[in-house]
């Protein structure tokens, strides 16, 4: 085990070259929807437990389940009164078991990206062959059924080893969701020294974080969500940045909460300047227009 | 040491969900739902009386509820009873004052153990449904099925007896079930259970012994998980349960009948700083037009009807 996972140099956010989103936008805007499949009986990972009851645990497995059947079409129906595109974080098996969702994602040009295979699937324990060979099922089952070239990740269950982002890189990738540290895309090293970046997709405005481990109320989401926005929005002014809602259909599709999130939703794109886009645009952007400046002003700043 | 190589094999990687137990499909997809009186939104009241033994075991997990501390666990028994006692009353008079018809699950111990309650129930001729045996008595993935069978039959014929009613509903303690639990309630003349929570309307569940009813009783709107698990205030618990009937309220008008389903208990609404949240709830939705005030069973062959 290392002190530090090696990824990322230290990088103060003030005084950095500047980030122009395209038509002079002060903030890039991004809704991630998991679309995830979880596993009634899933094999057994040795290092983490899928369900706290024993098997059946029809609590954990019916809570996901519900975004499966009604969570992803109420939510679709926010997003496109919206004009939000998704960027879907997907359990790949989920393209064999549901193929519907998969239809009305691709009716609505919304981004796929990889989040495993299944999310009772985790990646703790695996060798580097075994990890390999997961992402590349992953990246396969996305072009397969969605003629998309998979560009980001998110490891299934959040579960990674320390090659988890040479790999997906290696694999093809060029952006990570998994990392937390920034509100800008930033270089991630990798062993291949190809241009990968991380995306910001924040843990803190994830409703299954919000509201299943924080226990926030679904009208305070829906504050918390335009506090989050007003503040980026204006320091975007000097240099764009990145705000990203991940969502679940399990959780804020829930008919207590949808109503709230709506209000938010609506606030952020009744802005100007507000670049509504996908993951994938975002990491295609900065690492055509601003990679290389931020890697000789981090290498600057670094001593 | 790598993992084994069978956690990469996916055997139900294919399409539809990863067992056998029911059909997947999509609420928005399905044939519009139509209630009685063309009610946009039936409301489905379900008041959870349960007997949380001092003597608690815990096995194989504790009971949603159940007691924390060390034996004797005077603090937690005693919140428990004080529904029993005194919140269940306040309870009968909301639901009367605003003319809700409630449906009560029932742990049959419970019935056995105070015979006024279950009498005053009957009397007012509410649905009773079975709530297993207490809520100490889980029915739990690698239970001996026999064990499940007796547990389950000792359950329904008492509290069959005790209510004279034919009890064809059931909650399991904790909504946990085992992979048996299905089959040997629909053997047991259970038409339908609120136990799996992975829609918001009815849907058919298949077992071993022919069809039941899967009647999916919230938990996110419960008021223990609002205000005991998330520790949501009174009145966020007042707003999400306004929230959630609007919501669906609105929805019912363009993809057909909807169910809002209240899972409440004596012992968390019951308190006196908390009851006036629940009848601002009950104001709310009684003060709309198109509401459907019904029992979890008239629910149930209302559905049914409409399947045909």
């Amino acid at each position: 085990m290392k002190e530090d996972p090696g990824l990322f140099d230290y990088w103060p956010y003030e005084n950095r070259p500047k980030i122009e989103w395209p038509n002079g936008a002060r903030l890039a805007f991004w809704v991630a929807p998991n679309i995830e499949f979880y596993e009634l009986d899933p094999a057994i990972n040795p290092y983490r437990k899928a369900w706290p009851r024993p098997v059946p645990d029809i609590n954990g497995y019916g809570t996901r389940d519900y975004g499966n059947r009604v969570g992803h079409m109420r939510l679709m129906r926010v997003l496109d009164k919206y004009g939000v595109r998704g960027s879907i974080s997907l359990s790949t098996a989920l393209c064999d078991h549901h193929p519907e969702i998969i239809e009305l994602c691709k009716e609505r040009d919304w981004e796929f990206f990889s989040h495993g295979i299944y999310n009772t699937r985790y990646t703790y324990g695996m060798d580097e062959a075994q990890e390999k060979a997961m992402i590349e099922d992953a990246i396969e089952t996305i072009l397969k059924h969605t003629g998309q070239q998979c560009s980001g990740y998110l490891a299934p269950a959040l579960t990674h080893t320390e090659t988890t982002m040479d790999l997906f890189a290696e694999a093809g990738g060029i952006y990570t969701c998994d990392l937390f540290h920034d509100d800008q895309p930033t270089p991630v090293h990798v062993r291949s020294g190809k241009k990968f970046i991380s995306v910001p997709y924040s843990l803190e405005m994830n409703d299954t974080i919000v509201y299943a481990v924080n226990k926030i109320e679904p009208r305070r989401y829906g504050e918390m969500i335009k506090a989050n926005f007003d503040r980026l929005y204006e320091e975007g002014k000097e240099s764009g940045t990145v705000m990203c809602i991940p969502l679940h259909g399990y959780q804020v599709s829930h008919p207590h909460r949808l109503k709230a999130f709506e209000e938010a939703l609506e606030y952020i794109t009744g802005h100007s300047d507000v670049w509504v886009t996908t993951g994938r645009e975002i990491a295609q952007h900065f690492i055509a227009n601003n990679y290389d400046d931020a890697l000789a002003d981090i290498t600057a700043k670094a001593s | 040491m790598p993992l084994d190589p069978s956690y990469f094999e996916y055997p139900h990687r294919s399409y539809g969900m990863d067992h056998d137990q029911y059909d997947w499909s999509m609420l928005a997809n399905r044939k519009p739902v139509e209630w009685p009186n063309k009610a946009r939104v039936a409301v489905w009241v379900n008041v959870g009386l349960q007997y949380f033994p001092l003597n608690q075991e815990g096995k194989p997990f504790n009971p949603v509820g159940g007691m924390t501390t060390s034996y004797p666990d005077l603090r937690h028994y005693t919140l428990r009873e004080y529904g029993n006692r005194v919140g269940i009353y306040r309870l009968l008079k909301a639901f009367d004052k605003y003319k809700v018809k409630p449906t009560f699950a029932v742990n049959t111990r419970l019935a056995e153990r105070y015979p006024y309650l279950i009498n005053r129930i009957k009397e007012r001729g509410d649905e009773i449904i079975c709530h297993g045996w207490h809520m100490d008595a889980p029915h739990y993935g690698g239970q001996d099925i026999a064990e499940e069978e007796t547990l389950i039959t000792k359950s329904l014929d008492g509290l069959r007896k005790l209510s004279g009613q034919p009890v064809v509903g059931w909650i399991s303690p904790s909504k946990s079930q085992s992979a048996n639990t299905p089959a040997l309630l629909a053997k047991h003349g259970v038409k339908y259970m609120c136990d799996w929570i992975n829609d918001d309307m009815p849907y058919p569940f298949r077992t071993a012994s022919g069809e039941i009813t899967a009647m999916p009783l919230s938990t996110e709107l419960e008021d223990r998980f609002i205000m005991q698990a998330n520790l949501h205030s009174e009145a966020e618990y007042a707003d999400q349960i306004i929230d959630a009937f609007d919501y669906l309220y609105k929805e019912a008008d363009e993809q057909g009948g909807r169910m809002l389903a209240l899972s409440v208990h004596p012992w968390v609404l019951g308190q006196p700083h908390r009851i006036g949240k629940l009848e601002e709830v009950l104001a709310h939705i009684t003060g709309h037009a198109d509401v459907w005030s019904a029992s979890a069973g008239e629910i149930h062959s209302a559905w049914k009807k409409s399947q045909c």
